[in-house]
């Protein structure tokens, strides 16, 4: 198991058995805006990503699988901000949109990759996310595509500007099917 | 060494009861997940949660929601965390909450899910909680807005430790 170091913390895993395993942690160091799990190995059948993250205001996240940046993703999302629900989506994007950052309150995320290691099916990421800011902030689900069939082996969660500060952590699980 | 997933702790309630409490919760893990199912005395009551016995305005929350007709958004502060106000005598609701990095020194987020289908009736919230406060979480308690849970509610806490 190898990682990219941008940002990144990583040991094997914390502890086994069962079916829900830690593969590796990620945390922000305050100087990069990447996080990256590579060389994942394909013996699960699903990831999750549990996260917590502050960022700069405003800053989005988004995720790339496999390092393609082409335009091979699309994306869909249902917003709460507090006043209206309100649906939006993209397609044949270069990322998927997972979420908005904060610079004083933590966002919340928990990012599932079904079936990642695949290899004759697209790939489906859902990610439920909020963040709350006492009197803003939103709860969103998302649903994302990436049109591919190749195993995912790397994920990478990248800001749109700025860092990831150092009490951000990013939990990569495997879920053994 | 905490394992990755697992149950802390199970409270099934053998008689009726406003709240339910988990204390005494160790630093050990990153995340905890607290499940309950259960129904209340009443209907159309809220299931909400705070944390350490803070009853103080510490805490705020947003929310989206759908209920077959509609689906809506709401957001306030309040000394506590709403989970879903639409609870049944029969139909148990299903209460799903994910509290990130509970131990750390950093203000607390948390994502909630809250259900209940009544055959006619019924919504699906989805929350983002936060708490103001700096201290690691080390109790949780569970209760419903006036009344009771029922006999049979069954509530359980799970550590989520990474690597």
């Amino acid at each position: 198991m190898s990682f990219i170091p941008l940002g990144v913390l990583a040991a094997s895993g914390a502890g086994g058995g069962g079916s829900f395993e830690s593969i590796a942690t990620a945390v922000g160091t305050g100087s990069s805006g990447t996080i990256t799990f590579s060389s994942i190995p394909s013996t699960y059948k699903h990831l999750q990503i549990r996260a917590t993250a502050i960022s700069a205001d405003t800053d989005s996240y988004y995720m790339q699988l496999n390092s393609d940046s082409g335009s091979n993703y699309a994306w869909h999302r249902l917003v709460g901000a507090g006043t209206a629900a309100v649906a939006s989506g993209s397609s044949s994007t270069t990322s998927m949109s997972i979420s908005g950052g904060n610079s004083t309150f933590p966002r919340g995320a928990i990012i599932d990759v079904h079936d990642y290691a695949s290899t004759t099916k697209n790939k489906t990421v859902r990610t439920f996310t909020g963040i709350d800011q006492n009197t803003a902030g939103n709860v969103t689900l998302y649903s994302g595509l990436w049109m591919s069939v190749s195993a995912v082996s790397s994920i990478s969660i990248i800001l749109n500007s700025g860092n990831f500060d150092s009490t951000s952590v990013f939990a990569l699980y495997g879920i053994k099917g | 060494m905490a394992a990755t997933y697992e149950a802390i702790a199970t409270q099934t309630l053998g008689s009726a009861a406003a709240t339910i409490t988990f204390s005494s919760i160790a630093a050990s893990w990153t995340d905890l997940r607290l499940v309950l199912s259960g129904v209340t005395d009443g209907s159309g009551k809220a299931i909400r949660f705070r944390y350490n016995g803070d009853t103080n305005i510490n805490y705020s929350y947003t929310n989206i929601a759908g209920n077959g007709s509609s689906a809506y958004s709401n957001r306030a502060g309040a000394s506590y965390i709403l989970t879903n106000d639409g609870t049944s005598t029969t139909a148990p609701s299903l209460i799903e909450i994910d509290i990130f990095s509970y131990a750390s020194s950093t203000y607390k987020t948390c994502l909630c899910t809250g259900s209940e289908d009544q055959n006619g009736a019924g919504q699906l919230v989805k929350t983002v909680g936060l708490w103001r406060d700096t201290s690691a979480i080390n109790s949780i308690s569970i209760f419903v807005s006036s009344g009771n849970f029922a006999t049979g509610t069954t509530a359980t806490l799970y550590g989520i430790k990474a690597a």
